[in-house]
């Protein structure tokens, strides 16, 4: 352990934090509306619309069903194109917002799902909008359930900005590839890796306890 | 008087006493299978009356009264409410047209996430009150249900009756004219059931709202209601003043309702002596009538069932006894229950067909 660089693991720690805190905001940016769209058009539901619901579930699963590291590789020209490079930390964050969209708007979509139509019907015996319903009932009965699943994402998000950096990304996963595996330091890919089961470990624990604490 | 044509009731010029018409009205369901909801219902409901919507489970109550604020479109018919017709109206005048009817729920509805006094807000905020106004209204809300210590309590910490209340009081906050009952009392026990409904009578005689009230529990009906209609596989099979249907039940499915078998009401004796059903509608006691029988005639007639509560104090309900076999004894017991104007009518074992020997 004695020849660990201690500032080098920081700096990729907080690569890794910011990459993975960056993606799971702007991955909820166009999930959170994603996943809102798909729940209220299923059939049967308060916006009902059969073209709306299949288009969006199929580039769901579709962009769902892509192995990560491979929608890492595809889309690194569109990486390019924004950011002006493949590698690095900041140039991650497009692939890892781009494949964590699908999967926030699923648990979006699964959250909302668990809320009691009841509180809907009686929205709308209220005269509420549909937008009224969304933003006074749905989302708001929601809230416990989107706080979960944001920890569960959180971790997920985390997995794949490991991955990552086995293709020129940052972060603790780049480091614990490039010098724990490839240059055989057992004692850094053991750091790195401890590190990043604690950060999932936190994740989760504060996850659950924000939700358990905002659940009336 | 005028008459009044149907056209009169459309425009809405004698429609002041008549606050729903329902003009036959069929409601069908496409699906996998077809399911005929309502088959050509036509009813009225006036202004300021409880009027009760009976039926088995399946019958179409909801449905019924899910057309009354358009919750479900209807297939063929109109629904004039205060003689305009909901069926044509759209977004935002259907939004507003829904504002002035409340709309009460079997599992209350409330948001969980939100306290009592916000949950109130949410209809204030859909109504656009103002919102200078809302902390009056929701005192004003509390104080009518008798929850004014649970302003910041949250659903999770209030019983079902207490649920209940803040849900009438959330769909009285906006004053509406009407409020729409499905089953409110449907998940309560006897004394909390009691209780609200003392609250929804005590709402429509002081503040004047109509109700109309869903349930599958006849008890319900005659603690409340003015008039009630029954519902069977769609249809209307009888409608009327509650009284009248209680003493003479004319349809099948009304008779299943007033005698509830399955409820281990037992209609006749088994040994063929003469039974009579007789009806308390609170203007009676039903204790001392029998002892006074048999005090003052020497008759002693035997109970079979009885299902009878007590609802404020009064005695509400039905009581199955069984004659004595000496026919003159069993007259002057019949001629007993009509002089004490205790409403029942015998019924006859063999024929299973009952007999009423009172209006
Ligand atoms: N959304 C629906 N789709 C298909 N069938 C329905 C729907 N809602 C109700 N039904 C059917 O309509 C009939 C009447 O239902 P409902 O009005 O809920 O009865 P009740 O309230 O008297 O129990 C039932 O056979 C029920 O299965
Ligand atoms: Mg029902």
């Amino acid at each position: 352990m004695a020849g660990i660089d201690w500032s080098f693991i920081w700096e990729g720690f907080l690569q890794t934090m910011e990459m993975v805190v960056i993606s799971t905001v702007l991955a909820y940016i166009a999930g959170l509306p994603l996943g809102v769209v798909l729940s209220v058009t299923k059939q049967g539901r308060l916006a009902e619309n059969r073209a709306v619901y299949n288009i969006l579930a199929v580039l769901v699963n579709i962009s769902r069903s892509i192995p990560f590291l491979i929608f890492l590789v595809l889309l690194i020209p569109v990486t390019r194109l924004i950011v002006g490079t493949s590698i690095g930390t900041e140039a991650t964050i497009v692939p890892l917002t781009a494949g964590a969209i699908p999967i926030v708007a699923r648990m979006v979509e699964a959250s909302l799902e668990e809320v009691d139509g009841g509180i809907i019907e009686a929205a709308l015996a209220m005269g509420a909008s549909k937008w009224q319903v969304i933003t006074g009932f749905l989302l708001p009965e929601a809230v416990p359930s989107l706080i979960q699943g944001s920890a569960i994402n959180f971790v997920t998000i985390l997995g794949y900005s490991a991955m990552a950096g086995f293709i020129g990304g940052g972060g603790l996963g780049a480091i614990a590839y490039q010098h724990g595996f490839i240059r055989y330091k057992t004692d850094i890919l053991i750091v790195t890796v401890c590190i990043l089961v604690i950060i999932v470990w936190i994740g989760q624990e504060l996850g659950l306890k924000i939700a358990k604490k905002v659940r009336r | 008087m005028m008459s009044v044509t149907e056209k009169d009731i459309e425009k809405g010029s004698v429609a002041d006493d008549i606050i729903y018409r329902l003009d036959h009205v069929t409601k069908v369901f496409e699906g996998a299978q077809k399911v005929v909801a309502l088959d050509d219902v036509s009813l009225s409901i006036k202004r300021g009356e409880i009027y009760g919507i009976i039926g088995m489970s399946g019958a179409g109550k909801s449905t019924l009264v899910r057309t009354l604020n358009r919750l479900e479109d209807v297939t063929f018919g109109k629904v004039y409410f205060e003689g305009r017709d909901l069926t044509g109206l759209k977004g935002k005048e259907l939004r507003k047209a829904r504002r002035t009817v409340g709309m009460i729920f079997q599992g209350f509805n409330l948001l969980s996430q939100r306290n009592v006094e916000k949950n109130i807000k949410a209809a204030l905020k859909i109504a656009d009150v103002p919102k200078d106004k809302h902390n009056e209204i929701i005192t004003k809300m509390l104080k009518i249900v008798g929850l004014e210590d649970k302003r910041y309590a949250f659903p999770s910490q209030l019983s079902g009756g207490q649920k209940q209340r803040v849900a009438i009081a959330r769909a009285l906050a906006t004053d509406p004219k009407v409020i729409l009952c499905d089953e409110a009392t449907s998940a309560l026990d006897p004394k909390i059931t009691a209780e609200i409904l003392e609250l929804l009578k005590k709402i429509n005689k002081e503040l004047n709202v109509t109700i109309i009230l869903i349930t599958h529990e006849m008890s319900v009906v005659e603690a409340i209601c003015d008039r009630v209609a029954v519902v069977d596989n769609g249809r209307i099979a009888e409608e009327g003043e509650v009284k009248e249907l209680f003493v003479n039940p004319r349809s099948d499915a009304a008779r299943k309702l007033v005698y509830p078998e399955n409820a281990g009401f037992n209609l006749f004796d088994g040994q063929g002596r003469r039974c009579v059903r007789l009806v308390f509608d609170g203007t009676e006691a039903k204790e001392p009538i029998i002892a006074r029988l048999a005090a003052s005639k020497g008759v002693e007639v035997s109970i079979l069932s009885a299902n009878t509560k007590s609802v404020g104090g009064i005695g509400f309900g039905q009581m199955i006894v069984a004659l004595p076999e000496n026919e003159i004894q069993g007259n002057i017991a019949i001629e007993y229950f009509k002089f004490a104007g205790v409403y029942g009518e015998e019924v006859s074992e063999k024929s299973k067909e009952v007999i009423a020997w009172q209006e």
